[in-house]
């Protein structure tokens, strides 16, 4: 299965490309956890970004949490540069209803207010629930509904797609 | 036959937050993971994040406790909730409406979170068997019972400036008898899997039986901190500083008071803690409380995450 | 009313009867045995096969709500429910609302109950003033209104100076001091056992030595005054020792423990059970074993039930406060019939502990299976099970730490003086 997913590799070369033109001194790359921290460290890197990386986890956001709980594998969000007037991208794995990407930007308006926000992504699934849309996407994709696409990381670094059926419940993690 | 844990909903999620007591390991540390994601909101331009927004948390002080109070409160406003504040002395109750009357009425305002604090032993557990099914209830120290949040943010201190648990050598000094905070650090600690539990007072401070709670005694300062690696001073309340427990706070702090000298005997590395509000020269010495050990002061910053991890997890988890 | 029961095994313990026997009762006596005396018709046919047939059962302990606590119970639905159970006579302890202090209130109290026509009552007077340990109380006059005995309930234990004189006094008419032992000084603070437990949950403990220190001045006053004592509540074998050793001394006195300090311990409280909130605390599983060593050796001479209604309200309430005691009058038999069975104890014996020993203590002449004698019978079933809840207690009181749990051994027929006063309407059409 995991043969038709796009190499996430490939992808990430992709997005940094897209971005470069938009990337300045005043860019902040925000990745949003966890496949997105993943994919905007890279592309922190390639482009040369001067400002810290900062990372978010939406838990304390989304929109599911009455029904869901909390997430169980929740991580600080991290944040070292003054995102007041800055020209913000933040990044993700995959974007599909917006729900995430929605969270995200409320919990960078809480750090600051930014100049502007934009959106990259590797994979758009395309169902959204929300009026979002990226300025960057790496590629189109269509998936089955109860599918759930995800970035994981290997051993020797290198980040890969997998696709598995939802309902599979996160098991708590001691850290 | 031990009867079922009252914090725990038929899945076993923590539905109230009673007593560290019969916790699983895994409920504390996903407690303390929660609250290092909190800490960061709160030094933040907007500390306030969504959570409970919508969500009425009612600060139900039966013993007045400003301090307390105040760290639950900025906890709830911080998750968005809104939060109102009941001290109800328990004078005036004896006078007017029964404790499970108070409740009801509280319940039929459509409270989601009770925040209880009572001068008995288990008062917030008969709160949380009559509540309505959909509130937590929070114990924010009972008698001489339990005091869990406090308990936890002390565990989360520790493991900031420890790193683990494993291996630690952790001594609580001081009137234990009394302390509903060194029952829930203890069943904590034990629970977290550190090394040893050192209980160091005189036998009139200790309870009975103290040592089926997982810990070993010391009358001896100077033993008892022997490499320590955390030493947790306890507050010793005004009454039991002359009389049938102790002949006077200055024997007291003689014999048992945090000095430097004292101290000399734990680890180099050691971390000294207090649940406060610190008397100086009686428990500990000012040379200690502001030292380079000491992490008093983190301990009430930790705290307010600490209280928010436990809030968002309990009502995260109805339904 | 002429009475045949049927093909019950009787069980007597005061003449040592276990045999499967017809016992015919005529106007309160019993006028045969085994054979049908001549002419005999019986109005009334019980069928007791399967039952065991046994004097009607006595319970040391009993609270009735009445006077002063009616709004816990009164004494009609306590009376019904002790019947209910086959006892038959029972004590009951002074610490009342005015306390028993006063003749006129013991002459009330009786007339009460004569004129229910129900279990009998027989009060336990003050041994001191408003049973605050101080003067003492008139007892040559309460014993001339009723009382039987003179007791300062749950109420607190004098200083051994007062004791002393309290002791002289009532052994020189001959009256029995039963004291609950516990030493105010060292346990009046306490809601629990003071151990394990109560270091757990925070709960102020109430020390064996309480109980030890207090048999201790007991018993060697009663050596010095020849006073005729009964022990109340047991709860810890430390104390069963000491009355052993008084015993073999042959210092006067008895001994009682109540069914839930015979099953229960300090474990059970859970977290912070009111149920189990009761005097005496709950002890440890050791001390636990000491009370039942003590029964098997007479060291402890009897069971009672230590029988307090409690209302819902007033168990509604952080440990501390909510009101101790528990409904148990119903659950003499069941728990008497359980240990017996936990601990292999011949029924014969078991049943000396709610029938004939009490009766000894109470000063009492025996009641025996035979005839001629005017005895009040129980028949129960011994392997009937059943629950005991809301519904199925019939105490005002539904404050039982056995509650919602399933027991074995119910009464089925209760006849005191020679009147059928309870039968199990489910057994009786069968």
């Amino acid at each position: 299965m995991n043969s038709k997913l796009p190499d996430a590799e490939v992808l990430i070369s992709q997005l940094a490309k897209e971005m470069k033109p938009y990337v300045s001194a005043n860019t902040g790359l925000i990745g949003i956890h966890t496949g997105g921290v993943w994919v905007a460290s890279r592309i922190h890197k390639i482009l040369g970004i001067s400002l810290p990386l900062g990372e978010i986890d939406v838990s304390f956001y989304r929109d599911d949490y009455s029904k869901r709980g909390l997430n169980h594998t929740v991580r600080p969000s991290s944040i070292s540069f003054d995102v007041e007037n800055k020209e913000i991208i933040l990044i993700d794995d995959v974007l599909n209803s917006g729900r995430t990407a929605r969270a995200a930007i409320n919990e960078v308006f809480d750090h600051g207010r930014p100049n502007r926000v934009l959106l990259g992504i590797l994979l758009d699934r395309g169902e959204r629930q929300l009026p979002i849309r990226a300025n960057f996407t790496a590629k189109n994709i269509s998936v089955e509904k109860h599918k759930k696409i995800s970035l994981e990381q290997k051993n020797d670094g290198l980040l890969t797609f997998s696709i598995r059926t939802e309902n599979e419940k996160n098991e708590p993690t001691a850290r | 036959m031990r009867k079922m844990n009252p914090q725990l909903d038929r899945h076993g999620h923590l539905h109230h937050f009673l007593t560290t007591e019969y916790l699983p390991k895994d409920i504390l540390l996903h407690i303390l993971n929660v609250a290092e994601s909190f800490l960061p909101v709160n030094k933040r331009e907007v500390k306030k994040v969504p959570l409970l927004r919508g969500k009425t948390v009612f600060n139900l002080f039966f013993e007045a406790s400003t301090r307390t109070r105040t760290t639950f409160e900025i906890a709830a406003k911080r998750l968005s909730a809104d939060v109102i504040n009941v001290n109800i002395s328990t004078s005036a109750q004896v006078k007017g409406e029964s404790l499970l009357d108070t409740v009801s009425n509280l319940s039929a305002m459509h409270a989601d979170m009770f925040v209880v604090r009572h001068a008995e032993s288990g008062a917030p557990f008969l709160i949380a068997k009559h509540a309505a099914p959909h509130i937590h209830v929070i114990n924010a120290g009972d008698g001489s019972h339990a005091h869990p949040t406090q308990a936890l943010l002390d565990m989360y201190t520790i493991r900031h400036f420890k790193k683990k648990f494993e291996g630690l050598q952790v001594a609580i000094v001081g009137d234990v008898k009394n302390s509903r905070v060194a029952r829930s650090q203890i069943h904590a600690l034990n629970i977290l899997g550190v090394n040893e539990i050192r209980v160091i007072a005189p036998k009139t401070l200790l309870p009975i039986a103290v040592e089926k709670l997982g810990v070993s005694v010391y009358h001896d300062m100077e033993q008892g901190l022997k490499d320590a690696d955390v030493v947790i001073m306890l507050r010793l309340q005004k009454e039991r500083m002359k009389g049938i427990y102790l002949p006077s706070s200055q024997e007291f702090y003689n014999t048992y008071g945090l000095t430097p000298s004292k101290l000399s005997a734990a680890k180099s590395d050691v971390i000294v803690m207090h649940p406060g509000p610190i008397n100086r020269g009686v428990e500990i010495d000012s040379f200690v409380a502001d030292g380079n050990s000491s992490v008093i002061l983190p301990q009430v910053t930790f705290g307010i995450a600490v209280r928010m991890a436990v809030m968002s997890i309990l009502t995260g988890q109805s339904k | 009313m002429k009475i045949q029961v049927k093909g019950g095994r009787v069980l007597d313990p005061a003449s040592g009867t276990d045999s499967i026997q017809d016992v015919f009762v005529s106007d309160g006596s019993i006028i045969g045995f085994a054979n049908s005396p001549d002419g005999f018709i019986a109005d009334r046919l019980i069928d007791a096969s399967g039952l065991i047939v046994c004097p009607g059962l006595v319970d040391v302990s009993v609270r009735l709500g009445e006077p002063g606590k009616e709004y816990t119970a009164t004494l009609e639905k306590e009376l019904n429910a002790a019947v209910a159970s086959g006892v038959t006579t029972m004590a009951c302890p002074p610490d009342t609302t005015p306390c028993l202090d006063e003749p006129g209130l013991v002459k009330m109290l009786r007339n009460r109950a004569t004129a229910l026509d129900a279990a009998k009552i027989l009060p336990l007077g003050a041994l001191t003033k408003s049973l605050q340990g101080r003067n003492l109380a008139e007892m040559v006059e309460l014993s001339r209104a009723g009382c039987v005995a003179f007791s300062q309930g749950d109420g607190i234990l004098p200083e051994p100076a007062v004791l002393r004189k309290a002791m002289e006094y009532a052994s020189t008419f001959g009256f029995s001091v039963w004291l609950r032992p516990q030493e105010n000084s060292l346990g009046s603070m306490g809601v629990a056992h003071e151990g394990e437990v109560s270091s757990r949950l925070g709960l102020t403990g109430v020390p064996v030595l309480a109980e030890t220190v207090a048999v201790s001045v007991i018993l060697m006053l009663a050596k010095e005054t020849e006073a005729n004592v009964h022990l109340c509540r047991l709860s810890s074998a430390a104390a069963v020792n000491l009355v052993r050793n008084a015993k073999k001394e042959s210092v006067k006195v008895t001994a009682d423990i109540s069914v839930n300090n015979l099953h229960l311990s300090e474990v059970d409280i859970g977290f912070f059970d009111t149920n189990y909130r009761v005097t005496p605390p709950l002890r440890g599983v050791r001390d636990r074993a000491g009370l039942r060593d003590g029964l098997v050796d007479d060291s402890v001479d009897l069971i009672c039930s230590n029988h307090v209604p409690v209302t819902y309200d007033d168990k509604n309430l952080p440990f501390a406060e909510a009101v101790p005691g528990s409904s148990s009058v119903e659950l003499l038999l069941p728990m008497v019939l359980r240990w017996a069975e936990q601990e292999k104890i011949p029924l014969i014996k078991a049943l000396q502990k709610i029938t004939s020993n009490p009766r000894r203590v109470l000063g009492l002449p025996d009641q025996k299976i035979e005839i001629g004698e005017k005895t009040d019978l129980c028949i129960f079933d011994p392997d009937l099970p059943w629950v005991v809840d809301q519904t199925s207690i019939l105490s005002d009181g539904k404050n039982t730490p056995f509650i919602n749990s399933e027991v074995v051994g119910r009464n089925i027929y209760t006849i005191i003086d020679g009147k059928i006063l309870f039968e199990d309407s489910n057994r009786a059409e069968r």
